[in-house]
């Protein structure tokens, strides 16, 4: 059995963490990503499961995953560039397409439904200026409904980024955004009852 | 932060005796409250003696099916040469639920621990705990544990001095609830989408990496130094003789204080909603309920007298489920709600079997259209129809997660979908 690496090494990556940085070439031969993947494969007894992480790992960086990286992302891990594109389009937490700084997720479902989750979804892109799903012009925002975040006893639940937002009501939502523009990734002033 | 909580009714907290406190997430703070003292006493215990006790116990996959854990372990194969797995199911995602989020962010040395002693009653050789992707900073805070339990013996090789291993891996999951399904998540470990698949070969024969592998859920895990510690009589002085022990409850939607708590099994349903949570924020009645997370039948305001156990809850013609009930009062409106949780299960279809990929959608476009107030005459009969051919017929049981809803909606507020049809056909219809 190969070499276990200490999990300090490879801890779930900020997955939302919407860095738009891009890789100094190939991702594997970086000194990150050659690190992340033998992390990755130590810890698993098959290249495969290594995948997700991987794809976590690109998103981590670039804040999306586009079909070049899946492509190195499938030579890394010996499997086909389609296999790859099947995984990274049936998990909706991979960005398919480019997101804005602040990615922020609204959960309608059930729970939150019962707590007005609609409007603070139409708040959001409001105050915004975008529909949902598209980047704002100035590239800060792009907000999306979510399904359940597991967060249903402090609806409504808003997730920015890697962070969630707690008891989120429609009146919150202008001192969120204005409090959004201008920080990096959320930050302890963001808002919300978190 | 949704502990301690102000109630009214008695809370017995056990498993979650220590939410809510900082220093319980350091290792000198879990050890303080002495943690790990039961990974220490079951490494004294033969695997077999480990599984008894949790047997003897009655404790119930917390996850939301209700089997006998220490049966589940019992099917793992002895012997057999192959290395064995433990996936910890903490891809906590059935609308209403968010107990595990909560124990993994306050105590997670307490998960830890409790996948290392199934893990040695299984022999288990690895424990991945497969956290839902959106769950970040609990990934966080779960990482720093097992780091620390690393560097401290507490896991890898030879674990408290003994010649005993165990690896413990999280694995972040990407946005699927299905990976919640045991087969799915096992699938979706693997590096593959997180297609359930069909039964045999079972979890035990043929799990993970397509060696015999154990899936249990979060609060199952952490339930379990507890009754090593203790012993099956101590964690059955709570309960029924076939819903022992203690039960976290997520509690959503019109409630005074919504949140977490712990419960002995076998409260009324409706001293939890009333006296615990203080009943609706409008003062208005409830009118209905889904006890167990999303996926289970709804209860009306009138049927909240049964007892919160697996059999006070069936009796009642719904399910205990993930515990996690969800209120709605009098102003609710149940096709929209109905609507809303129909989109999530059609949503996470996964779309390998046809009642579930059609039959999800099917069901939205109808409820969609009844909300509207463009119902047609047969929108009733063809939801029951889509409710028969919708049930029992799939690899796995999301298809059916969304006929108990809906079935039990129909049953119990007729009228509600009746108010919304078009005047003209109902009269025709």
């Amino acid at each position: 059995m190969s070499r276990r690496i200490h999990p300090a090494v490879v801890p779930a990556q900020p997955f939302q963490l919407t860095a738009r940085e891009t890789f100094d070439g190939p991702i594997f031969e970086t000194e990150e990503g050659k690190h992340r993947l033998e992390a990755a494969l130590s810890r698993y007894p098959t290249k495969q499961a290594a995948l997700l992480p991987m794809l976590g790992f690109v998103q981590s960086v670039k804040g999306w995953i586009e079909p070049a990286d899946m492509v190195e992302v499938a030579e890394a891990l010996d499997l086909t560039p389609a296999y790859v594109h099947s995984i990274a389009t049936f998990y909706t937490m991979y960005n398919k397409h480019p997101v804005g700084r602040h990615f922020v997720q609204v959960c309608t479902n059930i729970s939150c439904h019962l707590n007005r989750a609609e409007e603070v979804l139409h708040r959001f892109l409001a105050e915004t200026g975008t529909r949902e799903g598209e980047v704002s012009a100035d590239g800060e925002f792009t907000v999306i409904e979510a399904e359940c975040l597991g967060a249903c006893g402090f609806a409504t639940v808003v997730q920015v980024n890697d962070r969630y937002l707690e008891d989120v009501t429609p009146d919150c939502v202008p001192e969120i955004v204005e409090n959004l523009r201008g920080t990096r990734n959320g930050g302890p002033d963001a808002g919300g009852d978190a | 932060m949704s502990f301690p909580h102000g109630s009214d009714l008695e809370t017995t907290t056990r498993l979650s005796r220590h939410q809510g406190e900082a220093e319980a997430r350091t290792l000198e703070g879990w050890r303080a409250r002495g943690g790990y003292e039961a990974l220490r006493r079951s490494l004294d215990m033969s695997p077999a003696e480990i599984t008894e006790v949790v047997k003897a116990s009655g404790l119930r996959g917390r996850g939301g099916a209700g089997f006998p854990t220490g049966l589940k372990w019992s099917f793992m194969p002895k012997d057999d040469g192959k290395p064995h797995y433990l996936c910890c199911n903490a891809d906590e995602s059935e609308p209403g639920a968010f107990k595990d989020r909560e124990v993994i962010r306050w105590t997670p040395h307490l998960l830890i621990e409790g996948c290392l002693i199934a893990s040695r009653a299984i022999g288990a050789e690895h424990a991945y705990i497969y956290v839902r992707g959106e769950f970040f900073e609990e990934t966080q805070v779960l990482n720093a544990a097992v780091v620390e339990a690393y560097e401290n013996g507490l896991a890898g090789e030879g674990i408290l001095g003994s010649s005993w291993s165990c690896d413990v891996t999280i694995h972040a999951g990407a946005g699927a609830y299905i990976a919640g399904e045991e087969t799915g998540l096992m699938n979706s470990l693997m590096g593959n989408r997180a297609e359930p698949w069909a039964k045999p070969p079972f979890p035990a024969q043929a799990g993970a990496f397509g060696m015999p592998t154990t899936v249990n859920n979060v609060e199952t895990l952490a339930a379990v130094p507890m009754i090593l510690e203790n012993g099956a009589d101590w964690y059955r002085q709570w309960g029924s003789e076939e819903s022992p022990g203690t039960k976290l409850w997520s509690c959503s939607g019109h409630l005074v204080r919504p949140g977490n708590y712990e419960f002995a099994l076998g409260l009324p349903l409706s001293d939890i909603i009333f006296d615990a949570c203080g009943g609706t924020p409008s003062g208005k009645p409830v009118k209905a309920v889904i006890p167990g997370g999303s996926s289970t039948a709804f209860l009306t305001g009138d049927e909240l007298d049964c007892a919160t156990t697996y059999e006070g809850l069936a009796e009642a013609g719904s399910a205990l489920g993930t515990a996690s009930p969800i209120v709605m009062d009098e102003d609710t409106d149940i096709v929209a709600a109905m609507r809303r949780i129909a989109q999530f299960y059609a949503h996470e279809s996964c779309g390998q079997c046809v009642q579930c990929r059609e039959g999800t959608s099917w069901v939205v476009r109808i409820l969609q259209r009844i909300e509207a107030g463009d119902g047609r005459p047969a929108d009733i009969d063809t939801l029951y129809e889509l409710c028969e051919q919708m049930t029992g017929r799939t690899i796995c049981v999301l298809a059916d997660s969304v006929v108990f809803p809906l079935e039990s909606s129909l049953d119990k507020f007729r009228a509600d979908y009746e108010a919304r049809m078009k005047p003209t056909l109902v009269a025709a219809g």
